[in-house]
């Protein structure tokens, strides 16, 4: 593996860049706790994007963790889960906005707070795709990397303390060049009343394609899913 | 499964609309503060994917995951609020005779059916192409707009192991929904062209769709 970029993002930070296609982001929770929440688009076609149903519906999965490929609307690969020590990352529970960070962790204003003030997710993610041209429209169903949620048969939701260890990571393999954009914030169902959101690390590296046959493999879905995303690049 | 079955007493001959959707057809309409839409599975079990939009600024739009962690419950039925994504309450379920419907499954399209079935369904119908299409003619939305839609009518249970199955449906003929409107909408529906997918029973059929002031 040939490292190209490192860098941490601080706990509340959000951040992003272009993963080539070819190219890995290795993103791991550094204190353990972590949640990083994430949207995906296509660098060139900004259109396509992450699409949660659709790569839900064609793995019969909720949970996403290794040998899952993460799908745009357009049936094709932005990210394949080529690594993944953690185990369950959650596709339910989505960003806060500003409202629901004041219900839970009350006022926490830049004026007194400086650069530890409560950010949220929502406005994580909507400045930092203002950076692309993207926008609210833009803002779909999110991937909360690091983050469990359990169904119950009646299917009440409860999230997971603990399920992301300090060093726990989860690897992308991008066959598109595939913009991420990502913040590290808390869950929204979190129930921890303190807003301290945990960092990250981002790690940059080429990769050989073969990482990723653990995924293109998986299932005949996921076989027809990287046709379709090579397909793009004749 | 513990579900609380909510049935209605508004009387169709009441309702200022009433209208047949046809199996594969969108639909595209305006539904007012305070009136009440009710989507009708007439034969059983068809899927009727669905988005809502805030007729006064459409860039608020139905958002799931809101929708989902505000009653942490996976599952839509009487009583729950579908929020916008500015985190208003867009509509009410007030009445509900089948009792699941999915928000996780979202919406077929050519792509999503390429790689579900195979490389050459392409070019069958779908809820994508219905959503375009309603969006074209209408002017107001676009691609950029659709977003995760809900399924009325559809069984798609979550598994504790975190699996996600396409279970048989719970509907059947004359089951109904009913969403009370808190704001003005516009209500984008495609009634699922599905052909691939035994949820229907490989048989998409038509929906019946009335409005209350």
């Amino acid at each position: 593996m040939d490292l190209l970029l490192e860098e941490t993002v601080p706990g509340g930070g959000h951040t992003s860049l272009i993963v080539k296609r070819g190219q890995s982001l290795r993103i791991t929770d550094l204190r353990g706790g972590a949640n990083a929440s994430v949207l995906l688009f296509n660098a060139t076609e900004k259109s396509e994007r992450l699409n949660l149903p659709d790569t839900l519906k064609c793995q019969h999965t909720a949970k996403l963790t290794a040998g899952h490929c993460l799908y745009s609307d357009m049936g094709r690969v932005l990210a394949a889960i080529v690594t993944d020590t953690c185990g369950w990352h959650d596709s339910i529970g989505g960003v806060s906005n500003a409202e629901e960070a004041y219900e839970r962790y009350g006022a926490g204003r830049y004026q007194e707070l400086r650069n530890a003030f409560y950010r949220n997710g929502t406005d994580n993610l909507l400045v930092e795709m203002g950076k692309w041209g993207l926008g609210i429209p833009d803002l779909l169903m999110t991937l909360n990397l690091f983050s469990r949620v359990d169904v119950t048969d009646a299917g009440a939701l409860n999230f997971v303390p603990g399920n992301s260890k300090a060093g726990d990571y989860v690897e992308l393999y991008a066959p598109m060049n595939t913009l991420v954009v990502l913040t590290s914030i808390q869950h929204p169902l979190d129930p921890n009343p303190e807003y301290a959101p945990r960092p990250v690390k981002l790690a940059l590296s080429h990769a050989e394609r073969d990482v990723a046959e653990l995924c293109r493999t998986s299932c005949e879905e996921n076989v027809r899913g990287f046709l379709n995303t090579d397909r793009f690049f004749l | 499964m513990t579900t609380t079955l909510t049935v209605s007493d508004k009387r169709p001959e009441h309702a200022v609309f009433r209208e047949t959707l046809a199996a594969g057809e969108p639909w595209l309409h305006e539904l007012k503060t305070g009136q009440t839409l009710r989507i009708l599975d007439l034969e059983g079990n068809q899927a009727v994917d669905t988005l809502f939009y805030s007729l006064a600024d459409p860039r608020e739009r139905f958002d799931p995951q809101r929708t989902l962690r505000r009653q942490k419950n996976l599952y839509l039925t009487t009583g729950t609020v579908l929020y916008s994504n500015l985190g208003n309450p867009m509509l009410t379920i007030v009445a509900d005779t089948c009792g699941r419907h999915d928000t996780l499954g979202g919406a077929c399209a050519q792509e999503s059916n390429t790689v579900r079935y195979a490389l050459e369904k392409r070019y069958m119908h779908s809820c994508r192409d219905n959503y375009l299409r309603a969006c074209a003619h209408d002017g107001r939305l676009s691609k950029r707009d659709i977003g995760a839609n809900i399924n009325f009518f559809m069984n798609v249970p979550v598994t504790p192991d975190g699996g996600l199955t396409f279970e048989d449906g719970i509907s059947a003929p004359g089951k109904y929904v009913e969403l009370h409107a808190e704001m003005d909408v516009i209500v984008l529906i495609s009634n699922c062209p599905q052909l691939n997918n035994p949820c229907n029973a490989y048989n998409p059929t038509p929906a019946e769709l009335l409005i209350w002031n």
